[in-house]
């Protein structure tokens, strides 16, 4: 009983229930979802699909995180930022043609650009919120909106193609391993970002921040200066996720890449049971969270729900895990429980 | 129920994980008294309060209240409010973004036509507080007075909800002597129109001012329910804290001082931040406890500030040890060895989802820098070392500091600044809401770090407190530095005359 109770009370208990839920929903709904197969040298089936297109949502989930904890509000620009970057990245590459099959630059260079870019754009949200103190709703609606429109200045309204094999590899395979890079650059950025977090202070830091600002200025935080740096650091993430995006597709389609992906991203820290009211925070909450919807994405692709239907059931399920996972229906639960038993003994 | 008994709690058992807060714990409550609920820090008196209040659910027990048939079960304020039970909490629990008035009538709003009744609410809410002797404006949002004005406001509610039992826990810490004696002719108001009062306090002279009845908790059970005339202070004390002792006794040595008159650490010339304190000029030495005395809202806290940059000077000059310093933010001011115990401590000390250990080291972190990581065995016997110097009570090093009792979150501040070692401390009201043993302890230790070398200012509303620990008074009155008191001048009638305005200072 008390072990239960230890188990139960453990923070990543609940999502990591909620992912073993969708799960348990893929596996009675498709027989063959734990089945890999080797092909070609490469790993196939549905559980490898689901971590390799989760990849770009940990991402942004990561940088979305650490946002929300230091200043309890969302950046919902991540997916417009992330379609920028891939947009500028397409265009160093191609030298500004419509479709190439050479580089037009060096490859580093395009990488460099684009995150840069993200950084660029994520500085200016954390500018906005903690410096100028606006609202991070507002202040990341601006990017929100004019992001894809920039993109779309650039590529010039039009799709660029980038048709070169090493373009592909960060959004497929490289020759040799058995699994898809994203798998591989999502899990890199996840181990930096908490090693940054756990061997230096910035982790206690945020928290600190988010919780009580007041209190962390009168401590020697500088609250502006981390408040910025989570923004900056997330504009980073956008980066990151918009070169695997566009390498996924070997192209920029600046009105439809990351679409909705800031969505996802926000939903994916509260699914790992972080608040979105800031302070404390669980990176591998939002992970576990992010591997989570995109398994459900995955399920209702798999059963074939139309794509324009998913939006339906996604939300469905997602009402099922937050009530899970929220202390007041609990509590209800409890005094319920408490009611009926006490009409038992009575009777 | 019969003597005019207004409510009874019998058998309360209070569990929290690691904690018992309450064991088989009774309280009975007359009408027409003032109840004292006394006991040393994490006694289990705010817990006592919420379990009675709907706040938190308890294991077992019983509670019934005149008027009501059978045992009740308050699973909420509203609740409790609806059976004539009416509380302020130990942490003002207002909103700071409301006006004043709305913060009187949250949650019963005067209507009209199903709309709130501005007019109205603002013209009652004028009424409350005239009545009060508090004259503010109503419309403005609440977080444009200091918390002893937030205090007497959150009061002024819970009186206007006529209610058979009216609670308030510690409601007088944040009070000065004038504004304590506006409440007690509000409670014997009260108290005559057949209210009872529970009333928790750590102040002895309240209790033996107001209260006709005296129940003492000790680590959650109950000692013993006493009358007043029949329980003498040292008596109360020794129930208190299951030992003798005596609170009054001199703490200060005579005629030793540890002052290094030659030693200056703090040199403030003109500073000032407009709105709050008026320029002043100041010069603290080694070895020194500098109190600062004055009305509540005659720039006590407003100077510390200005010198730590919690308010930014936006005049004049300031050098620490000798050397110019321009403190824009509170890092540079902590930088230069200076460490500041701020008055509010929900909003500006605690963080209260973090753990008592990440609360402790947190100053001193920030000190070393984000890539100076304290290992995880040196946080740990720092938050040991301090748990053990102040006594604090907590289930773990681990536990959230909000769980804490709130003369134990205290504690756990002063231990944050402690172990930065600054060289010049400042503690604005740092016995608040501590029981009378640690009180003297905290004296204790103050007066032992200023004979290491440490220069303390310290404010708190308590004379008596500032005569047992100061060796110099600045004195201050509407904002403005107004005078001194050296050590010989230090008693009771030289104080209280500076402040007022007579002849001295
Ligand atoms: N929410 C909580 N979770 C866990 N423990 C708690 C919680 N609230 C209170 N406690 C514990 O219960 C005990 C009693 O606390 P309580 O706040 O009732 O003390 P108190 O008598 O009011 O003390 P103080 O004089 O410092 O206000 C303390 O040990 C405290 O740590
Ligand atoms: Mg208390």
């Amino acid at each position: 009983m008390n072990k239960l109770k230890k188990i139960t009370s453990y923070r990543l208990f609940l999502p990591l229930v909620c992912l073993a839920f969708v799960l348990l929903l893929n596996v009675i709904k498709t027989p063959s979802f734990f089945q890999i197969s080797v092909n070609n040298g490469v790993l196939y089936g549905y559980v490898i699909d689901v971590i390799n297109r989760a990849s770009e949502l940990v991402i942004l989930a990561v940088g979305m995180t650490l946002v929300v904890a230091a200043s309890g509000g969302t950046d919902i620009s991540v997916g417009a930022v992330s379609a920028l970057s891939g947009a500028v990245c397409c265009c160093v590459l191609s030298g500004g043609e419509q479709s190439t099959n050479e580089y037009h630059a060096p490859y580093i260079l395009g990488v460099l650009v684009a995150v840069l870019v993200g950084l660029v754009c994520g500085a200016w949200n954390g500018f906005l919120v903690a410096k100028m103190r606006i609202q991070p709703m507002v202040a990341t609606l601006i990017l929100f909106t004019a992001g894809r429109g920039i993109a779309q200045l650039i590529t010039d309204g039009q799709m660029i193609y980038v048709r070169v094999e090493h373009f592909k590899q960060l959004g497929a395979f490289i020759k040799g391993i058995p699994l898809p890079t994203p798998v591989f650059v999502a899990v890199i950025v996840v181990i930096l970002t908490t090693l940054l977090l756990k061997k230096t202070a910035l982790g206690l830091y945020i928290e600190t921040v988010g919780i009580n600002a007041k209190a962390a200025r009168l401590v020697g935080l500088n609250s502006v200066m981390i408040q910025f740096l989570t923004y900056a650091f997330c504009g980073l993430c956008s980066g990151i996720a918009g070169l695997i995006i566009t390498s996924r597709v070997y192209s920029i389609d600046a009105n439809n890449a990351g679409l909705n992906m800031e969505l996802d991203a926000i939903l994916a820290v509260a699914l790992g049971g972080n608040s979105l009211g800031g302070g404390k925070f669980s990176l591998l909450g939002s992970v576990i969270g992010a591997y989570t919807i995109q398994a459900l994405t995955t399920t209702l692709y798999a059963m074939s729900v139309p794509a324009d239907q998913i939006p339906v059931y996604k939300a469905i399920v997602v009402v099922i895990i937050v009530s899970l996972q929220s202390p007041e229906l609990m509590r209800m639960w409890k005094n319920f429980k408490n009611r009926i038993g006490a009409g038992k003994k009575v009777a | 129920m019969d003597n005019g008994v207004v409510l009874t709690m019998r058998h309360i058992d209070k569990n929290f994980p690691g904690v018992v807060a309450l064991s088989n714990v009774d309280f009975t409550l007359r009408a027409g008294e003032v109840h004292a609920l006394m006991g040393e820090n994490g006694a289990g008196k705010s817990t006592l309060i919420k379990v009675l209040t709907g706040v938190e659910e308890f294991e077992s027990g019983e509670i019934r209240i005149e008027g009501r048939e059978g045992a009740i079960i308050n699973r909420s304020p509203q609740e409790a409010q609806a059976n004539g039970i009416s509380t302020v909490y130990q942490e003002v629990n207002l909103c700071p973004n409301l006006s004043v008035a709305e913060n009187l009538f949250i949650g019963r709003e005067p209507k009209k036509a199903g709309l709130i009744d501005w007019k109205t609410m603002n013209k009652k809410s004028k009424e409350i507080l005239d009545n009060l002797d508090i004259h503010i404006d109503v419309t403005r949002t609440l977080d444009n007075y200091s918390i002893a004005i937030q205090q007497m406001i959150a009061i002024a509610r819970a009186v206007d909800m006529s209610a058979k039992v009216l609670i308030l826990d510690e409601p007088t810490s944040s009070l000065d002597d004038g504004e304590v004696e506006k409440l007690f002719v509000l409670m014997r108001k009260l108290k005559d129109q057949g209210v009872g009062i529970i009333f928790v306090t750590h102040f002895l002279e309240q209790v033996y001012e107001i209260c006709d009845r005296i129940t003492v908790l000790r680590n959650g059970t109950l000692v013993g329910e006493y009358e007043v005339e029949n329980l003498p202070r040292v008596q109360l004390v020794a129930k208190m804290m299951g030992k003798d002792f005596d609170d009054l006794a001199a703490i200060k040595k005579e005629g030793v001082s540890t002052v290094k008159k030659d030693q200056v650490v703090i040199d403030a010339k003109g500073l000032s931040h407009t709105g709050t304190i008026k320029p002043f000029d100041i010069e603290i030495h080694r070895g020194e406890v500098i109190g600062l005395t004055g009305l509540l809202g005659s720039g006590r806290s407003e100077l510390a500030r200005a010198i730590y940059g919690a308010d930014k000077a936006d005049k004049g000059e300031l050098k620490v040890n000798g050397k110019k310093l321009l403190v824009g933010a509170p890092i540079d001011a902590m930088m230069a060895g200076m460490g500041y115990l701020p008055e509010n401590r929900k909003e500006e000390g605690i963080i209260a989802d973090l753990s008592v250990r990440e609360n402790i080291i947190i100053a001193l972190q920030a000190k070393r820098g984000m890539f100076k990581l304290l290992s995880r065995k040196e946080q740990e016997e720092f938050t040991d070392k301090y748990i053990d110097m102040l006594q604090i009570k907590t289930a773990d090093r681990e536990t959230p500091i909000k769980q804490l009792s709130g003369g134990n979150q205290q504690k756990v501040i002063l231990g944050r600044w402690l172990l930065t070692n600054p060289d010049f401390l400042i503690l604005d009201e740092p016995t608040r809401g501590i029981d009378i043993g640690t009180k003297t302890e905290i004296q204790k230790l103050v007066l032992k770090f200023a004979a290491e070398g440490m220069a303390v200012m310290f404010i708190s509303s308590e004379i008596e407190e500032m005569i047992r620990t100061c060796s110099r008074m600045a004195v201050l009155r509407d904002g403005m530095k107004v005078g001194e008191l050296e050590e010989n001048e230090l008693n009771q009638v030289n104080i209280m005359q500076a402040i007022a305005g007579g002849d001295k200072g």
